[in-house]
């Protein structure tokens, strides 16, 4: 198989430094508002400050996938005494929770690291934090080139191992007679 | 489409529960900007004189700036404005932290209270649902924890919660209103609050706020960004590390006190301690504020963090927040500074002003040395200085025995107390305590700023003019060579020429004309900050601050869709610094109000004071008495305010 270059687009979060000024949300919802820059609204921002002041807790995380479904169970971390929210680091906008949702719409709000036409040097949100806690870095990685196989060849395989091949080809055999007929 | 602002106020009737959405006029935007300014316009408009501060006609006002919940930085100021109980004017205790942006995304400007509710309540600001809620409840709880128990009851943990404590539930006439890393303190907004019957504002907005030219407006900001960013990185040498930097000049960051511990006097304002910094508090100091520090934090939208998350021992975690990290350990005269630690946290519960309590505890401390106060007055008072100051905070928020006196700040209460205590109250100008600062001699530039400011308190007056003159004629030099926030060249060699000692120094240079200018400058910054809720630290409050008269007419301009200059901008807010002045001599404030304490300077100038005060007042286009005359008001496109105060005789004609 072929070896191909892959860009890495990583954004470093230095928790640890974030005093929770929130000019993150701020920029991130002007820079994606239409015509840009035209309107401001935190609540829209890919990037959401998860704040508990008095238990010294500021995480900045950015929206990551929208899923339909919730997970089955949810994630509670405790890191050196601090007891962090449920679900605190996911990045998802998902059915559990409100944040990563167009307030008015509840339409999923997915981090494109400003795509920009011309690219912008680096996303917004980094670009605005004045105390270095988000950095961002684009690395190239070799990786092998896969080539995956098509939902339609992963249904049949399945079927297949399930109920064995010849009773597929019967079953689709007598379907396409039935319409035939 | 209205931009920078929502264009609609909440006001709310606290005694029918009336709710109601109201539009504003646009054109307040083009006459008063924002902020402070359209707030003065409706105390103006709808208080009348006669109004005293627990009347239930006295308006509440919780203002956002213009440009607060806009991307400019720092923006993040709530002005609460009310006619305070303790100095019976207009007074506006602004605060940082989080809460006039929320308000603004929530969809208002400002919320405006009146009347009074029946029974304790706190009001739920969710964008266009809003409700009063009971809050018997809450009755008794701290500040602090009273924000946090309302964003559990909400299940909202982004709303933004203002709340007081004991001391504006017993109207205290220095209680606070508490609010995330921040307070609005002086001159007893949290007493008008508690009168009202609100223990708290939770608000919590998700809508959008509009910029007419956003990328405009992005590329000044653009340049505001470099700007700190340099700042930051390039304190300025000539002053000593505190005033070197921008943001609030105490940032918790800062850990050598000897100014602040040597050139601000103990007790009641009373002494100065030259020899208190030894190596061995320099050491034990840094160590304990280091480790009392968990992290530093920022308001709104700051890059600066002048705040600071505490753990200190066994006292639970709190946010400290300027020279709050000093004021009690000073007032009470210990020489353990940590006992701060302890008890700014139990202070900031009760809700008090960090400023005036300290000096009114060590005024109790006076007045019982001096056999004013007696031991009967002082039972159950721990003997120790550390226990007695706890006591007396204990005492003042919950108006106990002597603590319902002293909770009227010194100058109410030594005069109820009487029998001599008028005389231990030195240190208040128009009945509000005033910086613990004892200095030689008579500075013109202090002078002015501490007698004719609307703020009344002096921290938030001064400001980019350096406090005193450099020693050497070349680090002058040095220093005026890039100060682009100037409004005139001339004012380099103003400062250039200003001497520590001789003919060209303090009390007679700066000249009256030039202190005159000076003064006016520092004073417009501040109200410009104050209409834009943006924080002084990175305007008016700093030397080469990142906003000044010269960028802020674009990044208004660029906001608002109204083109406005710098001439503009100033005539905006002169009328409304003038409108706020008329506000006050209709409510009585007269020239023999305008006096620093008496023992602020060592030496003083009486006759130049008084050829100060003319001058200052002539180039204001004030009368003798300080009253803005009708020509100065119609100039302003405030003849409806000349007409009111000839019609109530404090204007007299040929008195201009």
């Amino acid at each position: 198989m072929a070896r191909i270059k892959k860009k890495i687009k990583t954004i470093t979060v230095d928790a640890d430094k974030c005093n929770g000024c929130r000019s993150c949300e701020i920029i991130c919802s002007a820079f994606h508002a239409t015509p840009k820059y035209s309107s401001n609204n935190p609540a829209r921002s890919r990037i959401q400050v998860i704040r508990h002041p008095l238990r010294d807790i500021w995480v900045p995380v950015f929206a990551g996938e929208y899923t339909a479904a919730e997970c089955m169970g949810r994630d509670k971390y405790i890191i050196h005494g601090k007891e962090y929210d449920e679900c605190g680091f996911c990045r998802a906008s998902c059915p559990s929770r409100d944040i990563f949702k167009e307030p008015d719409s509840g339409l999923p709000l997915k981090c494109d690291l400003c795509d920009d036409d011309p690219p912008q040097e680096k996303p917004l949100c980094v670009q605005w934090c004045l105390n270095d806690v988000l950095k961002y870095e684009e690395r190239e990685v070799e990786v092998e080139e896969e080539t995956k196989p098509e939902d339609l060849e992963i249904g049949l395989d399945a079927l297949a191992n399930k109920y064995g091949l010849d009773k597929i080809v019967d079953a689709v055999t007598r379907k396409s007679l039935g319409k035939k007929g | 489409m209205r931009y920078a602002e929502t264009g609609y106020n909440l006001e709310i009737d606290l005694a029918t529960g009336n709710i109601e959405r109201v539009e504003t006029d646009p054109k307040l935007l083009e006459t008063h900007l924002g902020g402070l300014g359209t707030s003065v316009k409706i105390h103006w408009d709808r208080v009348p004189p006669e109004t005293k501060p627990f009347d239930p006609g006295n308006l509440l006002i919780f203002s956002s700036g213009l440009l607060c919940g806009t991307p400019a930085f720092s923006a993040n100021r709530t002005l609460v404005s009310f006619i305070s109980p303790q100095t019976e004017l207009l007074a506006y205790p602004m605060m940082g932290g989080f809460w006039s942006a929320e308000l603004k995304y929530a969809g208002y400007d400002k919320v405006i209270f009146r009347n009074k509710s029946p029974k304790l309540v706190y009001i739920w600001i969710h964008n266009d649902k809003v409700e009063i809620r009971d809050a018997a409840h809450l009755k008794g709880k701290g500040a602090l924890e009273t924000q946090e128990l309302i964003r559990q009851e909400l299940n909202q943990p982004n709303a933004q919660v203002a709340a007081i404590g004991i001391a504006g539930e017993n109207r205290a006439f220095i209680a606070s209103i508490e609010q995330s890393r921040s307070s609005s303190s002086r001159g007893g907004g949290g007493a008008i609050m508690g009168d009202k019957g609100i223990k708290a504002i939770a608000v919590r907005g998700t809508k959008d706020v509009y910029l007419a030219r956003g990328g405009e407006f992005m590329e000044h900001m653009k340049d505001v960004k470099k700007y700190i960013d340099f700042r930051n990185e390039n304190p300025i040498k000539e002053v000593m590390p505190i005033l070197s930097g921008i943001g609030s000049p105490q940032m918790m960051k800062h850990t050598d006190e000897k100014w602040h511990t040597e050139s601000f006097a103990w007790g009641n304002a009373r002494l100065r301690r030259k020899d208190f910094w030894t190596d061995e508090i320099a050491t034990s100091w840094e160590k304990s504020q280091k480790s009392a520090i968990g992290r530093f934090i920022s308001c709104f939208n700051c890059p600066q963090q002048c705040g600071a998350l505490i753990t200190y021992k066994d006292v639970p975690a709190y946010m400290m927040k300027c020279f709050s990290k000093l004021t009690y350990a000073m007032g009470a005269y210990v020489d353990d500074l940590d006992f701060n630690w302890r008890i700014a946290r139990r202070a900031f519960e009760y809700g008090v002003d960090s400023f005036s309590t300290p000096q009114i505890l060590a005024f109790a401390v006076e007045l019982k040395e001096a056999g004013i106060l007696t031991d009967k007055d002082f039972e159950g008072c721990p003997p120790d200085k550390e226990g007695r100051f706890f006591w007396l905070l204990d005492k003042v928020a919950k108006r106990e025995g002597i603590g319902d006196l002293l909770a009227d700040g010194t100058y109410w209460a030594a005069r109820r107390i009487g029998k001599g205590a008028e005389e231990f109250d030195h240190n208040t100008t128009k009945k509000h305590e005033q910086m613990n600062i004892k200095l030689g001699m008579l500075d013109p530039l202090y002078f002015l700023m501490f007698a004719t400011n609307e703020k009344v308190s002096i921290t938030q007056i001064e400001g980019n003019w350096p406090q005193a003159p450099f020693q050497k004629r070349e680090d002058r030099e040095a220093f005026v060579k890039d100060w682009p926030q100037l409004p005139d060249e001339k004012f380099k060699k103003y400062f250039v020429d200003w001497e520590p000692r001789g003919e060209f120094s303090n009390p007679n240079y700066p000249t009256i004309q030039m202190s005159s200018e000076i003064v006016d400058w520092m004073e417009m910054l501040h109200n410009i900050d104050d209409a834009l809720g943006i924080c002084a630290g990175m305007g008016s409050f700093c030397l080469k601050p990142p906003y000044h008269i010269h960028n802020y007419p674009k990044l208004i301009s660029a906001a608002t869709g109204m083109d406005v200059d710098e001439a503009g901008l100033k005539k905006i807010v002169n009328r409304s610094r003038n409108l706020h002045r008329a506000v006050n001599n209709r409510r009585g404030m007269t020239r023999a109000d305008e006096k620093p304490p008496l023992d602020h300077w060592k030496k003083r100038f009486p006759e130049l004071e008084e050829q100060l005060l003319t001058g200052y007042y002539k180039f204001k286009g004030w009368n003798y008495n300080g009253v803005p005359t009708k020509e100065r008001l119609q100039e302003l496109d405030l003849g409806y305010v000349a007409e009111d105060l000839q019609k109530r005789g404090i204007l007299k004609d040929g008195q201009d």
